[in-house]
């Protein structure tokens, strides 16, 4: 009742004020979204003592860099760091491939069996042999403890590959790949000299995707890399910000007993979640027009 | 399935064969070796050893070769003391999830639509796409920090100490709550994309007529989201036993267990921390039956919704 009221009376403003009401409201949800964020930015430069005492809450408390300090003189969290990015850079050239080799035979209309072959990999969306059996043939395939496993089990990503499909269908000027037919070009010189240049805005979403999913991905090196030097970047932070326990390096810089090594790892819990969140979150507003265009591409026809 | 029928006769040549055919495209087909290869190997063939949920499977004699146990590990799974309990928590967490989570996307891609200040509402969408590109490990770190019963964001804003991740009754809230948070945001593209698509003459039209903003979300905006509404829903429906197993997994503590214990941690824990291969498989099977049941039974519901949609 409260609602169709208030809505009665929003009926009689001008608009102007219903303009001032929507800021607002964007401001409000803006600022849910982003303060979470600026709070732990905040507490990583100040003194973890003063944060739990509430003394954080816009601006930074007694300003110190040893938290970040502390995280690149952590040799645990280096290593995660340096894994991180080597699956995210194998993880994303091999995704992008993989989808670009699938999708454009698909895309093709006159393929023989290319229906069979779209609902062969869309099945796998649907269905899949759960989490034993396919971490028996990953053992059996001997890609246990190896990096292959991070991107070769799950490589071919059928709902991006779908997207990309749609997009060679639709956004790809028929005319184009025509002509390059009646010129007598093969389909591997249409897809190279014609496709993949005219797809470079899909491209770039298709890159941006992998790379955030590799980034962040820590369940596959938990299930698959069971040896440390393994582990990508999030799964060395469950340690630190899961179990809250300190590493044997963190304790080796410490000098100054319990205290001091308790202070060290709050202060590593907010400056890792920085470290661990920044690099995706400076590369995607360079791709957000093109994803908002492609995530619909893949879903609806229009 | 319907292959003669979509099958353009105009193109294909009399004398010419399906094989010969077939050979004048060997390019792309050789395109596809990898990626078929790698989804025969890595989906096909684990799909195939789900029968070892009906094997007592041993390293040694491998995935086929095993005795065959019947129904054994079903059975133990349903007499097993928290078996109600898994089964209630999964469906209950997804449920509650998709009823609050669900609709704030739309309302939100409704109010940004409305704004005239194009600098203002792109900058808006930008922070709100943010949260989703943070790993779960590190938003459930975030987590964990504000709601520390000791200095914790949450509890220094309430003047309160309550652990909050030991508290049962607060574990859906804090699941859902921070899915919104981090997903809200990014569900609106779709939403946004639909209202695009809306012609300017109608909102011009309607302002000669007086309407008010709602009256234009009401009688515009609405109606043009309703069939993208309706696919998410049928999309979120068929994926209600599929809880987010990441986040379940990452915040459960033997204190919140009561609704947190879901199927998805359990196959993990009995699987690869206890090694017991079959009887994991047979409680996932389990799960995944269940959701295939729900999809084929939305997707009969809404068969003629679907056919909008272009997966196939």
């Amino acid at each position: 009742m409260g609602k169709s009221k208030k809505a009665g009376q929003l009926r009689g403003l001008s608009e102007r004020t219903s303009d001032i009401i929507l800021v607002v409201i964007c401001l409000i949800i803006v600022f849910l979204v982003a303060y979470p964020l600026y709070y732990v930015l905040i507490a990583s430069v100040s003194d973890p003592y003063d944060v739990y005492a509430g003394k954080t809450f816009l601006l930074p408390s007694q300003f110190t860099l040893d938290g970040y300090k502390a995280v690149f003189a952590d040799k645990s969290i280096i290593t995660g760091f340096l894994n991180s990015i080597k699956y995210t850079v194998v993880g994303t050239i091999f995704s992008v491939v993989m989808i670009y080799l699938s999708a454009y035979p698909l895309s093709v209309k006159n393929l023989p069996g290319r229906k069979f072959l779209s609902i062969f990999f869309i099945i796998t969306m649907y269905f899949g042999g759960g989490l034993m059996p396919t971490y028996l043939v990953v053992r059996d395939t001997g890609l246990i403890d190896t990096i292959w496993a991070m991107f070769i089990p799950g490589g071919v990503g059928v709902s991006n590959m779908i997207i990309v499909r749609n997009f060679f269908e639709h956004s790809v000027p028929k005319e184009m790949i025509e002509a390059a037919e009646i010129d007598g070009a093969s389909h591997w010189t249409t897809f190279i000299k014609i496709i993949v240049p005219l797809s470079r805005s899909i491209m770039a979403v298709m890159v941006v995707f992998s790379m955030v999913a590799y980034w962040n991905d820590w369940f596959t090196a938990l299930i698959y890399l069971p040896g440390t030097e393994h582990a990508p970047l999030p799964l060395v932070l469950r340690n630190i910000l899961i179990k809250s326990s300190a590493s044997a390096s963190q304790a080796g810089m410490i000098s100054g007993g319990y205290a001091e090594l308790s202070k060290l790892t709050e202060m590593i819990k907010f400056s890792s979640v920085i470290v661990a969140a920044l690099p995706m979150l400076i590369i995607y507003p360079f791709v957000q027009k093109y994803f908002e265009k492609g995530m619909m591409a893949g879903a609806v026809k229009g | 399935m319907d292959n003669l029928k979509n099958s353009p006769p105009a193109v294909a040549v009399k004398e010419k064969s399906v094989w010969q055919r077939m050979a004048s495209y060997w390019q792309l087909y050789l395109m596809l070796l990898i990626p078929v290869a790698l989804t025969i190997i890595y989906k096909y063939i684990p799909m195939y050893g789900i029968q070892i949920a009906f094997r007592d499977f041993k390293s040694l004699r491998g995935m086929w070769g095993s005795e065959w146990a019947g129904l054994k590990w079903f059975q133990r799974f349903f007499s097993s003391p928290n078996c109600v309990r898994m089964i209630k928590n999964t469906v209950l967490l997804s449920f509650y999830s998709l009823l609050w989570s669900f609709p704030i996307p739309i309302i939100l891609s409704l109010a940004l639509n409305q704004l005239r200040f194009n600098k203002f509402k792109r900058t808006v969408q930008t922070i709100l796409y943010a949260p989703h590109f943070i790993s779960i490990m590190v938003v459930c770190g975030m987590l964990r920090i504000f709601l520390s019963p000791s200095g914790g964001l949450i509890n220094l804003i309430a003047g309160t100490g309550i652990d909050f991740l030991s508290e049962a009754a607060a574990f859906r809230t804090i699941y859902i709550a921070s899915g919104i948070w981090q997903d809200a945001g990014w569900g609106i593209i779709v939403y946004m994309a639909s209202l695009a698509n809306i012609d300017t003459a109608h909102y011009e039209a309607a302002k000669i007529d007086g309407a008010s903003m709602f009256q234009r979300i009401r009688y515009i905006d609405l109606p043009e989201l309703v069939p993208q509404i309706v696919l998410m829903l049928i999309m979120s429906a068929g994926n209600l036993m599929n809880v987010g197993f990441e986040k379940v997994f990452l915040l459960q503590t033997d204190l919140n267990k009561a609704t947190s214990d879901v199927i998805a941690v359990y196959v993990y824990q009995q699987g690869i921390e206890h090694a017991k291969y079959s009887y994991s498989t047979a409680v996932g099977l389990f799960n995944t039956v269940v959701n295939v049941i729900l999809l084929i039974m939305v997707n009969k519901i809404t068969s003629k919704i679907s056919e909008d949609v272009s997966f196939v």
